[in-house]
């Protein structure tokens, strides 16, 4: 799966990368809105963009620690931890029990004194053993103590379908946190996602929880030099306009705005241009910028995995509708996960998640175009 | 090799025991004797051990200086026995309850009175005696309905007040919510204590919390939160900053026999002995939990065994002699912090009041048993009765004290009651640290509404 972004990096292309050659045979050239990043587009994947996050992090502010199972000795179980032990020794870097619930707890006690806990879920489903400490002990703080007691503390780690890991280990848990007032809930998709908002998750004084994604730890992307530099932050709440477009504007967080990319530029060869919008940060939600796309392009389609009922794009198309409604031009077109626990087998698997055929079929809906039957990607 | 014990192919030897059927001692014993296990039940301390179902590598085996087998394991060395003995769910003999003072107030042995002189002793016996007092004026504040709850410590003032004499003013406290009388020790003042449960505009809570969840970060006393038992993972977590800090501090937390069975009592205390961090972990074991008695709550001999089970350092004391419950604690922080060590106490005491004011505990124990507690084992005047004895204290004191205290409690009751409300933009801080753009705007619209409607809008509530 390749992540098609691309800075502008003026004239010259200087990437001699497979992605830069495959992307100059497609007829549109991509351009991405935001930033004009400098030239010396360095690859990163989003495995070494959270360690190098991390590694920065501790070693800026000795109150950083973390703590998880297997960040340790085993150098993370997904490798994200790798060489902080041996660089922090192992104060700062806590090989914890088989607790959940224990090291949640602790995690929130130690940033009630003052530390800066990183507390590393193997995945987000584990998550729920820790849920009372993580809503009513580190969300809700800072109002119950009337500003006495604040966490800073961040809670990371996968989160969303893996492949082929079932029911207990598929679950995306974006819409369950970011109900919840006083929590910050981020989601990154590229490598310059995961390196900003880790490290401007630790640097917040409020709780935190971070959403990776499984898949997305090994997938590369161009990194600027100025991403690449230490104090480099993205601001919370932001979101980025992945692709720019007229016709429909596309959300998504995580894995799917790589899906959403594709379906774009799928989308682009029968006319139908789409703006692609990497929410990065779903609780604040970028609400602004959303509606400013949608009075655009005056159209809409949500994308998750996860399951459809109160999910982010609910939430995503009532903000739409209370604040843009007049400019809608076709119903809200709302892609998530089936509404089942995810099976295992593969092919099942494949149709309980959103595909890019999907994403395309659900423009082309919300553009008033005739859908075939069988699908056109 | 040991001496062979016999064993019976009885029954209940299912296949899931794991036997080692080459050792020779075992074989040796088939179809003779009763197993020596059933006899053995009620054994303290009696031992099970089963042989390894693997091939058992010569190599590995040992021999301990009396020829006993032992074995390398992960987590370090065993000695074998051939004896199929389980370890008793019960001990022949309950652990030791520590006591200074006698049901009169009189010390029985040993040199511990001399750690408390006139000054702290007069002091504690103050502060109970006026715990004592607040709980029972604020308790019938509520049933006036004045306010909308109240729960009492009534029976465990010495283990409230004790404690915190025992321990510093740097020693943080996450406490459960029958303690606040460490809050009261460490100088929060009784209207302190009304401005929160009256929720008004002085409240440190900024009126976000029912009656009873204090907190003061100046005092080092975490606020109050519901859940139970919540608080203990927290302290260890604390613990450990301290422990990273090099300060001559720990933590300390409080919680009832009830919530030893959350499983947040189990990860904290496992992950304490691990990280080695400095935390007393205090249990008041008032025997009841609700309506739950503790005989319903768990089938252990109380907390106190629990400790080692965690390699934990543990004590079991008597809640009601406020000078066991301060040796005790002083001993345990004297540890904690200088070894690095979790401690547990276990206090046994009565819950002589209702669980709080939407209980009524006599629908569940008998009366006479709590009148009983109340009277005959109440630890204010069993402790009073120690420090009259030693001429430290007088009937005139008494009097004097117990009626500034009720003077001042229900002062504190009617200005608190007068006070406003908290300002309407109290309602809308402290979710995060900055206040985001969507609350400012809800709050930008709610005033509007208010100015629009006013005849709707109370009329104690500031805006």
């Amino acid at each position: 799966m390749w992540g098609i972004i691309r800075q502008k990096v003026g004239s010259r292309c200087f990437s001699a990368s497979i992605l830069g050659q495959s992307l100059e045979r497609i007829e549109q050239p991509l351009t991405v809105l935001a930033r004009n990043f400098s030239s010396g587009g360095k690859d990163m994947n989003v495995r070494d963009a959270l360690n190098s996050a991390l590694d920065e992090e501790m070693s800026a502010d000795p109150k950083v620690l973390l703590m998880g199972e297997e960040v340790g000795e085993y150098q993370g179980a997904y490798k994200i931890s790798k060489g902080l032990l041996e660089k922090y020794g192992p104060e700062r870097v806590l090989d914890t029990p088989i607790t959940e619930a224990g090291f949640a707890g602790i995690g929130v006690g130690a940033a009630y004194y003052g530390l800066r806990p990183v507390v590393e879920f193997m995945t987000f489903n584990f998550s729920m053993q820790a849920i009372d400490h993580i809503i009513n002990s580190a969300a809700k703080s800072n109002y119950m103590s009337a500003g006495q007691i604040n966490v800073p503390i961040v809670f990371r780690g996968p989160n969303g379908a893996a492949a082929g890991v079932g029911a207990q280990h598929s679950q995306c848990y974006a819409a369950w946190f970011a109900s919840c007032p006083g929590l910050k809930v981020l989601s990154p998709y590229s490598s310059e996602d995961a390196r900003g908002l880790l490290k401007a998750a630790i640097r917040d004084p409020d709780p935190v929880v971070f959403l990776e994604n499984e898949l997305l730890y090994g997938e590369s992307f161009p990194v600027s030099a100025e991403a690449l530099d230490s104090s480099f932050c993205l601001p919370i709440g932001k979101a980025k306009i992945e692709r720019e477009g007229k016709h429909v504007t596309i959300t998504a967080f995580s894995k799917m705005v790589g899906y959403a990319l594709q379906a774009a530029e799928i989308l682009a060869k029968e006319g139908i241009s789409a703006e692609v919008i990497n929410l990065r940060s779903i609780r604040p939600l970028d609400r602004d910028t959303i509606n400013a796309s949608v009075r655009k392009t005056n159209r809409l389609v949500t994308l998750e995995e996860g399951f459809p009922q109160h999910g982010v794009g609910a939430e995503i198309c009532t903000s739409v509708i209370e604040e843009s409604f007049e400019y809608l031009d076709a119903p809200v077109e709302r892609i998530a996960g089936a509404d089942v626990p995810m099976p295992y087998a593969a092919n099942l698997e494949r149709m309980a998640v959103p595909q890019v055929d999907d994403i395309v079929r659900a423009a082309k809906r919300a553009c008033y175009r005739a859908v075939p039957v069988a699908a056109v990607a | 090799m040991g001496s062979s014990k016999n064993l019976k192919r009885s029954s209940w030897i299912s296949s899931s025991l794991l036997l080692d059927l080459r050792n020779p001692s075992l074989i040796h014993g088939v179809g003779r004797n009763p197993p020596a296990v059933l006899e053995n039940l009620k054994t303290h301390s009696a031992d099970c051990r089963f042989a390894s179902t693997k091939a058992g590598d010569e190599r590995d085996l040992r021999f301990d200086n009396d020829e006993n087998q032992v074995l390398d394991f992960p987590g370090g060395r065993v000695m074998f026995t051939y004896q199929l003995k389980f370890i008793s769910e019960s001990p022949e003999k309950r652990a030791d309850c520590f006591r200074v003072l006698d049901d009169n107030g009189q010390p029985i042995a040993g040199n511990y009175i001399e750690q408390v002189n006139e000054e702290v002793a007069v002091k504690m016996y103050g502060n109970m005696v006026t715990l004592q007092i607040m709980d029972t004026i604020f308790y019938e504040a509520q049933r006036q309905g004045r306010i909308s709850f109240y729960l009492t410590s009534i029976g465990e003032e010495a283990i409230n007040i004790a404690s915190a004499a025992a321990l510093t003013i740097d020693d943080l406290i996450f406490p459960q919510y029958r303690e606040p009388g460490v809050l009261l020790w460490r100088g929060f003042s009784l209207q302190e204590f009304a401005n929160q449960c009256f929720s008004n505009k002085a409240d440190h809570g900024k009126g976000r919390q029912m009656p009873i969840h204090y907190g003061s970060n100046k005092l080092n006393y975490f606020t109050i939160s519901s859940p139970i038992a919540t608080q203990i993972p927290q302290a260890v977590g604390a613990a450990y900053s301290l422990k990273m800090d090099q300060k001559k501090a720990c933590a300390v937390t409080y919680f009832g026999d009830g919530g030893t069975s959350e499983g947040d009592f189990h990860a904290a205390l496992n992950f304490a002995a691990v990280m080695e961090a400095p935390v007393i972990f205090f249990c008041r074991n008032n025997g009841w939990a609700i309506s739950t008695p503790t005989s319903e709550q768990f089938r252990s001999d109380g907390l106190v065994v629990r400790g080692p089970a965690y390699g934990i350092r543990s004590i079991r004391v008597d809640g009601n002699d406020a000078l066991a419950v301060y040796c005790a604690v002083r001993a345990a922080r004297e540890m904690a912090i200088n070894e690095h060590r979790p401690i547990l106490v276990e206090a046994l005491t009565y819950r002589a009041g209702h669980h709080s004011t939407s209980d009524d505990s006599t629908k569940y124990r008998p009366v006479d048993e709590i009148e009983h507690w109340k009277t005959m084992r109440d630890p204010v005047s069993r402790f009073r009765k120690w420090v009259e004895g030693n001429g430290w204290w007088s009937e005139a004191d008494e009097s004097e004290l117990r009626s500034n205290v009720r003077k001042k409690i229900l002062d504190a009751i009617q200005a608190a009651e007068k006070a406003e409300k908290p300002p309407l933009a109290d309602l809308f801080t402290d979710v995060y640290s900055d206040i985001p753009s969507n609350l400012r705007e809800q709050e930008r619209s709610l005033r509007e509404t208010v100015q629009k409607h006013p005849q709707d809008y109370p009329p104690d509530v500031p805006v």
